[in-house]
């Protein structure tokens, strides 16, 4: 693991708010050459830190009113297996995160749909028809902030 | 309004973020200056709300993460606010979301490790105001997280 400093962690708080900002831009920002910020953009690329981009849309006006979160037990651990299930899972293309948890479900969904009756639709047809599945929850997001982090 | 070569262009986009604008616009099937037109148009409009870098947090060293789901005192009539306020303070919450469903409201939390994570737990988390109940899911691994949208 690679040491931060305070120049480090003001570039990837910059980045991690608006990556289309240039080197240049950023150096000046933080009194930087623009090598100078290249070069540590460079290192925080290759540590690893820094892995890509994110591009967040208004999922509303693009017609998806709907943001669900599923919560899902599988019903029958060991005869069917685990891959089954993410393989069929993560092909379901309104389905935007796939998580692996441990706790009081086994799988975490992040569901996308136009609005209720379509998200009844990928529930009923998709969902409770992968193999494997048993209880699922349901909680629809009405509000979402991301925050900086501890950096 | 949205037309085709629009929505085209998101969906290459929200598929592949970090690709430079010379490939998206070979992808969409338009000039690179019309490519990056749109692309600044759609971000005015809002429809494109940020492009962000994404941070790898294991690659920092913080290896634990955990989605905590509350219930809170809703007889007190502030305190999703109150919560939320304070949920802020803490550097480690990394997004803040609120459901409508059995679940109120959702944390996700990161930790350098077990110990690390025991005092955030006791010393950050517990001490949040009106908490009614919580439950935690640890993350075991990210199989899928896209933007990407059915559009």
């Amino acid at each position: 693991m690679i040491d931060l400093d305070d120049t480090d962690r003001a570039l990837l708080r910059a980045l991690a708010a608006d990556a289309t900002q240039s080197a240049g831009g950023l150096g000046r920002k933080l009194g930087l050459s623009q090598p100078a910020a290249w070069r540590r953009i460079r290192r925080l690329e290759e540590a690893g830190i820094l892995a890509g981009c994110r591009v967040v849309v208004d999922r509303q006006a693009l017609g998806f009113g709907v943001t669900v979160f599923l919560g899902i037990k599988l019903a029958t651990k060991g005869r069917v297996s685990l891959e089954d299930f993410e393989r069929a899972v993560m092909a379901i293309p309104e389905v935007q995160i796939v998580q692996h948890v441990l706790g009081l479900f086994d799988y975490r969904l992040r569901v996308v749909a136009r609005d209720i009756g379509d998200f009844e639709r990928i529930l009923r047809r998709r969902i409770m028809t992968l193999p494997g599945v048993g209880q699922v929850e349901a909680n629809v997001l009405l509000t979402e902030e991301r925050r900086p982090g501890p950096i | 309004m949205l037309d085709d070569t629009d929505r085209r262009l998101l969906r290459h986009l929200l598929a592949d973020p970090a690709q430079p604008n010379a490939v998206l616009a070979e992808r969409v099937g338009v000039a690179p200056a019309t490519a990056w037109r749109r692309v600044e148009r759609l971000t005015e409009q809002g429809i494109i709300r940020a492009q962000e870098a994404v941070i790898d947090w294991r690659a920092l060293g913080y290896g634990v993460e955990v989605s905590l789901r509350f219930t809170l005192d809703k007889t007190v009539p502030r305190a999703f606010e109150d919560f939320i306020e304070a949920a802020r303070r803490v550097p480690e919450v990394l997004a803040i979301e609120t459901f409508l469903g059995r679940v109120d409201l959702r944390l996700n939390v990161i930790a350098r490790d077990m110990t690390h994570w025991q005092e955030i737990y006791r010393t950050r988390i517990l001490t949040l105001p009106h908490i009614a109940d919580i439950e935690a899911l640890m993350l075991i691994s990210t199989l899928k997280d896209a933007e990407a949208l059915p559009v």
